[in-house]
């Protein structure tokens, strides 16, 4: 029947919403592209003029947009190893039989990390964080820790924002995995644990390769999610102190918004977008066989 | 030695209970913590250590609801969060069925551009957006917001709704077409009642994700149209932060979004990896 529809019925379906992302999706993008090749500056906005791709040189060649990729990069590649290792402990955890209920209950309080407004994550790490009327800081003397200066010390800050970071999405990372477990089937898995009692054993022969696009699912939406982080470190660190937490967004922002820089802002903002599109394609590549 | 393999038995389920309260302490103990300290009047919450035992007080609710306006700015984000939600449902579940029922050339394209605009960060878009908004005088308005959130809520529904059109049965369809129905009539009185739970979810995922967003908030409303997490940011200037209030803030506008979330819990990785994993 597919062939028979008409081309209008399927313009009447579709066309609205098409529509609607291009005006608001493909419209202002094109926009930014004409931006990033102009001098565009909010306070001298009589001077704007073309100037080529003199924005995308600039930024290729400023150390600060590749620190705060290589910031952003370093999140990543330190918060998402704990993440997964976590995340599948914590998932092989929920998946042993017995329990149930508290069972239950975890997966309930996993949601909550996940659904906090990333903004409030921050101000809740300012105030669990401070130096003096923090409660971590309490926590840690209690173990015989003197105080230390979290949000005031370079290190410190950026290790704050991979704590939060971790606890806000480490859940997302388990249930993901869990829905992972749930695909292996139970007589192959009975079966194996009748062979061999070391969950290790069971874990790479057995559950892996069903875990293989889970895992694949979340090292891209990771990746792209860290690109994107901005809320959460803005109410946070505001990319300080000095420029130790200043992701790429951040960093972005702070051009566009605060320096008024418009045009470099956007060149930075396209460069973005390509790494993104790359990963987007990645994503469907490797996750959907058949697009449907 | 059935007496060993029990006591074995009975030591694992002790590890796992033990492993089970410490994971729910670490997901809980902040939301404990945001909720105590707003309960907290100034100069308890500046008590250093922190104490842990207090008379709680409803002050820094009752101050930010009234004398700072945080209710006016609640108010714009529910204004905000279900229209972008309505116009996401309006629009995407028309697309969604043309997604999950029809063939036709650039299907794959129309595929792929939704799953960037997952990926997109917030800052490429709200870039340009501000110029254009600025220069149609459209600054510190919801409509401005209502729009911006839409492109990533719409893509989130057609997602969720393509894949429970494609749960309908396709025999209602032909059926239907035998009767010589129309695709529309179809579409609204066959399929869509049949695809309600996923049109639900999908508008939960919307409602949450603009209930949460603050960049494009930041940049494109002033006092107007301020959102209440732009309000929460609001209040961090100064050198002595009103820590109670700031929680108070936070724990107003945490909670709808905790109650959407648990509902619908069973979905979320349905909904945050799109489909790709279920």
């Amino acid at each position: 029947m597919s062939a028979t529809t008409r081309r209008s019925t399927i313009i009447a379906f579709l066309g609205p919403s098409v529509l609607t992302l291009i005006i608001i999706g493909i419209g202002p993008l094109l926009y930014a592209v004409w931006t990033s090749l102009h001098y565009f500056n909010l306070t001298k906005l009589k001077q704007v003029e073309f100037i080529g791709v003199e924005n995308y040189a600039t930024v290729l060649s400023d150390s600060a947009f590749w620190d705060a990729m290589g910031r952003t990069f370093l999140l990543l590649g330190i918060s998402l190893p704990i993440q997964i290792v976590l995340g599948l402990c914590i998932a092989l955890l929920l998946h042993q039989p017995g329990l149930t209920f508290l069972k239950t209950i975890t997966r309930l309080s996993l949601v909550l990390p996940m659904a906090t407004t990333y903004a409030v994550v921050g101000l809740l790490g300012q105030v669990m964080f401070n130096l003096n009327y923090g409660v971590v800081n309490q926590l840690f003397g209690f173990i015989g820790f003197d105080p230390i200066n979290w949000l005031g010390d370079p290190t410190n800050a950026f290790i704050t924002i991979i704590f939060w970071d971790i606890w806000q999405w480490t859940p997302f990372v388990t249930l993901v995995l869990l829905a992972g477990l749930t695909t292996v089937p139970s007589e192959i898995e009975e079966a194996a644990k009748l062979e061999t009692k070391r969950w290790t054993t069971i874990l790479r022969y057995i559950q892996l390769p069903y875990l293989l696009p889970a895992l694949t699912a979340v090292l891209i939406l990771r990746t792209a999610d860290t690109l994107k982080l901005f809320d959460m470190v803005f109410t946070l660190t505001r990319g300080g102190p000095g420029a130790s937490t200043e992701l790429i967004s951040l960093l972005i922002q702070r051009v566009g918004f605060r320096a008024f820089d418009q045009g470099l802002a956007s060149a930075q903002a396209i460069i973005l977008l390509l790494v993104t599109i790359v990963l987007s394609q990645l994503y469907i590549r490797l996750l959907y066989k058949e697009v449907r | 030695m059935s007496t060993a393999i029990q006591a074995g038995a009975s030591h694992r389920i002790g590890v796992q209970l033990l492993l089970l309260l410490l994971i729910i302490l670490f997901c809980v103990f902040p939301f404990y913590w945001m909720v105590t300290t707003s309960l907290k009047t100034q100069v308890l919450a500046l008590e250093s250590p922190p104490v842990w035992v207090f008379e709680p007080t409803f002050a820094n609710y009752t101050e930010v609801l009234g004398k700072d306006g945080v209710g006016k700015t609640l108010i714009n984000s529910l204004i905000v969060a279900v229209s972008t939600t309505v116009l996401a449902v309006l629009l995407g579940c028309p697309a969604a069925y043309a997604l999950a029922r029809f063939e036709f050339r650039g299907k794959k394209d129309l595929w792929f551009w939704f799953i960037t605009n997952r990926m997109v960060s917030p800052i490429v878009l709200a870039l340009p957006f501000f110029l254009i908004v600025r220069q149609v005088g459209l600054l510190d308005t919801h409509l401005v917001l209502i729009l911006i959130y839409l492109t990533f809520n719409l893509p989130i529904v057609i997602w969720i709704c393509t894949d429970q059109f494609r749960a309908v049965p396709f025999d209602l369809n032909e059926a239907a077409m035998l009767e010589g129905a129309s695709q529309w009539r179809i579409f609204r009185s066959i399929c869509l009642p049949l695809a309600m739970p996923g049109v639900a979810v999908s508008a939960i995922f919307s409602f949450i994700f603009s209930w949460n967003e603050l960049m494009y908030a930041l940049v494109l409303t002033r006092n107007e149209a301020k959102t209440a997490p732009a309000m929460a940011v609001s209040f961090m200037e100064g050198y002595n932060l009103p820590y109670g209030k700031i929680m108070a803030t936070s724990t107003l506008i945490v909670i709808p979004v905790v109650v959407f979330a648990l509902i619908a819990s069973k979905h979320l990785v349905r909904g945050l990896t799109m489909g790709a994993v279920k």
